[in-house]
């Protein structure tokens, strides 16, 4: 990590810990802005959260590995979540697992290598009616087929994939 | 018996505050009393007797929580009411919040319905502007606001005790009870922590008064229930039945005739075999926070009971000894049983261990983790034990 971003990281975090008033209830929301904006909390983050909020780095660490949407690992621009509860796994979800892992070229637990997506499993989404459900970050997903799979994927990857930049150079040349 | 529309009635903003507001906050839990309702999360818990120990306890600071973290599998009645109902769920928060004196209500939403937080937010501020919240709710002399919470994907954390663990910034491992979150909860003040179904039923019966809640139910489960229903069935959905209402009548309404066994109260509940779908939904008998999985005749209990076991494995905090180890090893056991190693003595050391579990464990999700494996035992024993080779019982 570039020492100016180290410097912005704890900026951010001095003022959100300062919102909170510097108590200890303000560490989840915190931890989940760092999540949300960094993909993971990293060993610094940890420690400059313990000492906005006067706690050891150690229980910064223990309540990031408690909790499975946080994560010391950088997770992908696009963290994909497949149900794996018994109602999505009735409806096919092992399908759709198999197709994921085949277009992303990962399995579960993995984070593609230029870092766009990462797959894992996750519980009870809350979509048992209409499974397989899968979250990409906050997008929820249902009905998922492995047909769709390698459509959805693609949406993403025009957001921001080498293809968008690509996108983006032909506008600005055209 | 057919399916009714009780608390998905259609509800005006306001209306059940406004009589709230009106009354004495004692007379507010004596009304709440006289419905009966108990705690719509699945432990059913008398609300009243919740709010009332909550008000009476001395402290100038108290917090009603609403508990969001809806996160049993099978369970998604609240998504529709969180998306369709939030009035009438943020008319329930406030007036609990004015029943018990506390100034701020929190709520508690799973980190997996995050795109819900926008809405949510929407209809707080809109409420803000209506008087509905702020310095003078609806002119009265009562300041209450509301705040979303997010979660961070733990299941353990709807259990009251670990949700407010969470809220206070650490790992959602439950507490020790006594002492009860209505006298030392969130930040050490007392705390009522309430279900969205609940206090929406609590919005409803304020409106309507108790005796139209009492008008569906049996005397020791009043009014009704969402389900959530899921897996082998033609019209899954969310549905709204009286309590009493039987397993085979559940089924008829949603078109799951030819199942062979229906898991009632997500992993957490219990797995009832054909032979028993005349038991009927209620705190007397089928307790359920509303999930209810249909299992057909294809499905392999098996494969049931190692979802489950695989989901307590993952979810168990790992605080207390009962849950963080008996877990990985009834889950063992299953694998041997599908491989057909499983000897029969064994597999009743296995049950002796769940049933250990049940009683040994510090919280619910340890106390219940080994229902389904338990049922799915006892009552598939010809299904599971056709694949041990040749042991005699």
């Amino acid at each position: 990590m570039l020492a100016t971003e180290r410097e912005s990281l704890r900026h951010e975090i001095a003022e959100m810990a300062e919102k909170y008033e510097h108590k200890r209830d303000g560490m989840m929301p915190i931890l989940e802005a760092i999540q949300e904006k960094y993909r993971c909390v990293s060993d610094f983050a940890m420690q400059e959260v313990a000492r906005q909020l006067g706690v050891f780095p150690t229980e910064v660490y223990g309540v990031v590995s408690f909790y499975s949407f946080l994560s010391t690992e950088p997770r992908g621009k696009f963290a994909i979540r497949l149900c794996r509860t018994l109602s999505c796994d009735f409806a096919g979800k092992k399908e759709v697992a198999r197709q994921l892992e085949n277009e992303l070229g990962v399995k579960f637990g993995g984070t593609t290598p230029d870092g766009l997506f990462s797959l894992e499993y996750c519980n009870c989404l809350g979509m048992c009616d209409h499974g397989p459900a899968m979250l990409v970050n906050n997008d929820v997903y249902t009905e998922v087929s492995p047909e769709l799979v390698s459509e959805i994927l693609e949406k993403y990857r025009r957001m921001f994939g080498p293809a968008s930049q690509l996108e983006e150079a032909e506008a600005h040349h055209g | 018996m057919a399916s009714v529309i009780h608390i998905m009635e259609r509800y005006e903003a306001g209306s059940g505050l406004k009589k709230a507001l009106e009354l004495s906050r004692t007379e507010v839990i004596r009304q709440i009393r006289e419905s009966g309702i108990r705690g719509r999360g699945g432990a059913g818990f008398p609300t009243a007797v919740k709010w009332n120990l909550c008000a009476a306890a001395q402290s100038p600071k108290k917090f009603l929580v609403c508990n969001a973290d809806e996160g049993e599998p099978g369970t998604f009645k609240d998504r529709l009411l969180l998306t369709e109902r939030p009035e009438a769920l943020l008319d329930g928060i406030t007036l609990g919040g004015y029943a018990i004196g506390a100034k701020l209500g929190v709520i508690y939403l799973r980190a997996e319905y995050a795109y819900m937080k926008p809405g949510l937010e929407a209809a707080l501020a809109a409420r803000r502007e209506a008087k509905l919240l702020g310095k003078k709710v609806l002119g009265k002399d009562f300041e209450f606001d509301i705040e979303i919470r997010m979660g961070a994907g733990a299941y353990v954390c709807g259990e009251e005790t670990a949700l407010i663990e969470s809220l206070e910034g650490s790992r959602g491992e439950p507490r020790n009870r006594p002492p009860y979150p209505v006298n030392t909860g969130l930040v050490g003040a007392p705390t009522s922590v309430n279900n969205v179904e609940t206090l929406i039923a609590c919005a409803h019966i304020m409106a309507k008064g108790p005796e139209w809640f009492r008008k569906h139910g049996t005397d020791v489960s009043t009014g009704s229930k969402l389900l959530s229903v899921s897996g082998d069935c033609a019209k899954p959905g969310v549905y709204e039945v009286a309590f009493g209402t039987t397993v085979s009548d559940i089924l008829k309404l949603v078109g799951g005739e030819g199942a062979k066994a229906v898991q009632v109260g997500g992993a957490s509940g219990r797995t009832v075999p054909a032979k028993q779908f005349g038991r009927k939904l209620g705190f007397e008998d089928l307790a359920t926070g509303g999930s209810v999985i249909v299992i057909g005749p294809q499905r392999d209990m098996l494969d049931v009971a190692e979802n489950f076991l695989d989901f307590f494995v993952e979810e168990s905090c790992g605080q207390c000894t009962p849950c963080r180890e008996g877990n990985p090893k009834l889950l063992e056991g299953v694998l041997l049983l599908k491989r057909g190693k499983c000897s029969v003595g064994y597999l009743r050391e296995l049950q002796n261990l769940g049933r250990t579990m049940q009683v040994a464990s510090k919280c619910g999700l340890g106390q219940s983790s080994a229902n389904a494996f338990l049922d799915i035992t006892e009552h598939f024993r010809s299904e599971i034990l056709g694949r041990v080779p040749a042991t005699k019982e």
